[in-house]
């Protein structure tokens, strides 16, 4: 019932958007055909095995119209005060040149919305647009490809080093209650280059609707892209998100998902290694409450001989919450010397909450050294003894150890500014703000 | 100051402590002596109200106080530290932090204002030099990869910064070369005042060299079977535990080894 109507708005918006580059068209048309076919997945489908879309599936949601009531006092709290950065703002899936702000970036960088780099018919989208994201693999990314408005085009050149993180904010509000939005990002960098980039989801308000970015980023040889993703929606969005990295000769790739918003929201972190001596860390937060359900999936290729791939996610649940961390690791057989480590711990402060872990390790060649493993367990009753010990109240304590159980991987992202941005974030979740410098 | 009479605890089934009965006044130090599985460290833990043992039987009265009565809290803001035999590991918060956090609710309990950072940092680091410690530790995660005598000079430093009325150190020796046993010895003496107190439990006389306890009291399966002065130690030393645990009226547990060094 509902495909149906995405592939109606698929034909009102190919009528709207007619100043789309020819080449972009049969894309589309092929991608609406494909969600056609296929639908929604279910929970029959292995990807999706813990998590039912049916909540999505069953929604009517109308593609959201752009404008919006959002304000530069708004976005305060969504961005990480700082000056100096280039801040593209997006309000309900569209590029707000009044609320972005550009900050200093070396010649030659280009962070602009991606809708106008349409217009202008850029090569480098040309070339590299879908060419990351497999368009047959998932309904979701299909649907994003073929209804896809605006994003964010970001051209880090060879040898440009970006000293402040570019960060990329989308933000929905109340007026787009019921609505959709497919926000399309697309990073391409040059040979040595070196960037940190903040995509962020966010809400004013606390609408109902669904948002389905893809992005890609494409890190060239001996390029370092530091990406962090902040899942922040309105706790009763919709949220279904999917990055592909492409990852050349001697790259590194330093990912960051933290996401505690959304109704019901799935995180699609996705990388290959496709060139020798490549270098990927994906690590992660989730914290969830209430009746929030929040899907982590993670695919690393190990595609090339002699890469390196890190993983560390961390989820802490209360109330009803149920959280999934899937982390697959294939090893293909011509990639020899790979090593790989991944872990997944999980903090459970309620008896009600609930986490599927799933890590998954798929070798098909012989000489490698790969890790993999999960724990669940609730705050240590040692430690709490310690601290109270000290003349800490329980509470407190316990409040203590969940923070410092979360910054153990927030204290991994370089840059300072956006770690102490997020330890601050790690700390309100659940107890309301402490005070500074715990970590 | 502590008063404790005819003490029991378990935990589940299993009875650990049969019946202590121990007095400690003001500006003494106690030495809680005994073989592996005596008991020492249930009574410690008990004493700092761990909350896994089970107290069936007897009372302990802290400055008039019922001890037992409290969470712990209210036990280490009204002045009880133990120094724990194995200190945690709490990786995500600093040492910074957590002497800050621990120091400050002391003095909320008490009424008084949170301590200005700046006069913070000068009392610790004034604590620091005298258990030899580098600041650079105090923005390191709580025992984090700290070694065996790090995290037992950690102990000592958070004793030295909470200014405890009623100290327990519980097995602080173990694990630690002479020079860390002299650091820590030096520590503890350092702090003694005429109104604290300090209970040293140790399986071995050789702290107490260090440490010149008013009285030592032996343990053994869960009782005291002698108490006497410094001099009890030595002939520990001498002669091993067997003589005092095979005289006591319970059975010992197995693996009750000798003193040693």
């Amino acid at each position: 019932m509902t495909v149906q109507s995405y592939v109606d708005a698929y034909s009102a918006f190919t009528r709207d958007h007619g100043r789309n580059p020819a080449w972009l068209l049969p894309v589309r048309r092929a991608a609406i055909e494909r969600f056609r076919e296929r639908g929604f997945p279910t929970t029959h489908d292995e990807d999706w095995h813990f998590t039912s879309v049916a909540p999505i599936a069953g929604a009517e949601f109308a593609p959201m119209a752009g404008g919006g009531d959002v304000d530069l006092a708004d976005l305060d709290a969504l961005s990480f005060g700082q000056t100096g950065w280039t801040q593209l703002v997006f309000v309900n899936g569209r590029y707000t040149p009044e609320l972005s702000s550009a900050g200093t970036l070396p010649r030659g960088v280009e962070v602009r919305s991606l809708a106008a780099a349409l217009r202008d018919d850029v090569p480098l989208v040309r070339e590299r647009l879908g060419s990351l994201a497999a368009l047959g693999h998932d309904a979701f990314v299909a649907l994003n490809t073929a209804l896809f408005v605006d994003g964010a085009f970001v051209h880090i050149p060879a040898n440009a080093i970006v000293e402040y993180p570019i960060h990329l904010l989308f933000v929905t509000d109340a007026g787009a209650a019921s609505g959709v939005s497919h926000p399309r990002n697309l990073i391409v960098t040059g040979r040595n280059a070196q960037a940190t980039i903040v995509e962020s989801y966010a809400a004013v308000g606390d609408p109902v609707y669904f948002t389905n970015p893809v992005t890609e980023v494409a890190v060239a040889e001996n390029a370092h892209i530091t990406h962090l993703r902040m899942q922040r929606e309105s706790e009763r969005a919709f949220h279904v998100g999917t990055t592909q990295a492409h990852q050349a000769r001697h790259s590194r790739y330093t990912s960051f998902s933290f996401a505690t918003g959304g109704a019901l929201s799935r995180m699609n972190i996705y990388t290959a290694l496709a060139e020798p001596g490549a270098e990927v860390t994906l690590n992660g937060l989730y914290m969830a409450d209430g009746s929030q359900h929040l899907d982590h999936q993670t695919r690393i290729e190990h595609i090339a001989p002699n890469c390196t791939s890190h993983e560390v996610y961390k989820g802490v649940l209360d109330g009803a919450a149920h959280a999934v961390f899937n982390g697959k690791v294939y090893v293909h057989p011509e990639a020899q010397k790979t090593d790989g480590k991944q872990t997944n711990n999980n903090l459970l402060l309620s008896p009600d909450a609930h986490v599927d872990t799933k890590p998954q390790l798929e070798i098909f060649a012989d000489d490698v050294k790969c890790t993999h493993g999960a724990t669940v367990g609730q705050l240590d009753e040692v430690a709490l003894f310690y601290l109270r010990s000290r003349g800490l109240a329980l509470e407190e304590a316990k409040t203590l150890l969940t923070y410092a159980f979360a910054a153990d991987v927030v204290q991994r992202i370089d840059d300072l500014t956006v770690r102490a941005g997020l330890e601050a974030l790690a700390r309100e979740r659940f107890v309301g703000p402490m005070p500074a410098s715990v970590g | 100051m502590l008063e404790i009479k005819d003490l029991h605890a378990a935990i589940g089934d299993r009875e650990i402590l049969k019946g202590i009965s121990l007095s400690v006044a003001t500006g003494e130090v106690h030495a809680i002596m005994g073989p592996n599985g005596s008991g020492k460290s249930t009574l410690a833990q008990v004493l700092a109200g761990h909350p896994g043992y089970e107290v069936t039987r007897g009372s302990a009265t802290y400055d008039g106080e019922d001890l037992l009565a409290l969470p712990p809290e209210e036990r280490a803001q009204k002045g009880l530290f133990l120094a724990f035999q194995y200190p945690v590991e709490i990786p995500g918060v600093t040492n910074a932090y957590f002497l800050r956090a621990a120091f400050n609710e002391i003095r909320k309990s008490r009424g008084q204002d949170e301590i200005d950072p700046m006069d913070f940092r000068d009392l610790v680091e004034e604590r620091l030099r005298l258990v030899d410690m580098d600041p650079d530790m105090l923005s390191r995660a709580v025992n984090a990869g700290f070694s065996g005598g790090e995290k037992k000079r950690n102990e000592i430093l958070q004793m030295a910064v909470l200014g405890p009325r009623l100290a327990i150190l519980d097995e602080t020796d173990s694990g630690l070369d002479i020079d860390a046993l002299r650091v820590v010895a030096h520590g503890v003496n350092s702090l003694r005042r005429p109104d604290n107190a300090t209970i040293v439990v140790t399986h071995y006389q050789r702290l107490l060299n260090y440490i010149v306890p008013d009285q030592v009291h032996v343990l053994a399966a869960g009782r005291i079977v002698r108490s006497g002065g410094k001099d009890l130690a030595l002939e520990l030393e001498a002669k091993g535990y067997d003589w005092l645990v095979d005289a006591a009226p319970a059975s010992a547990p197995a693996g009750v080894a000798g003193a040693g060094v």
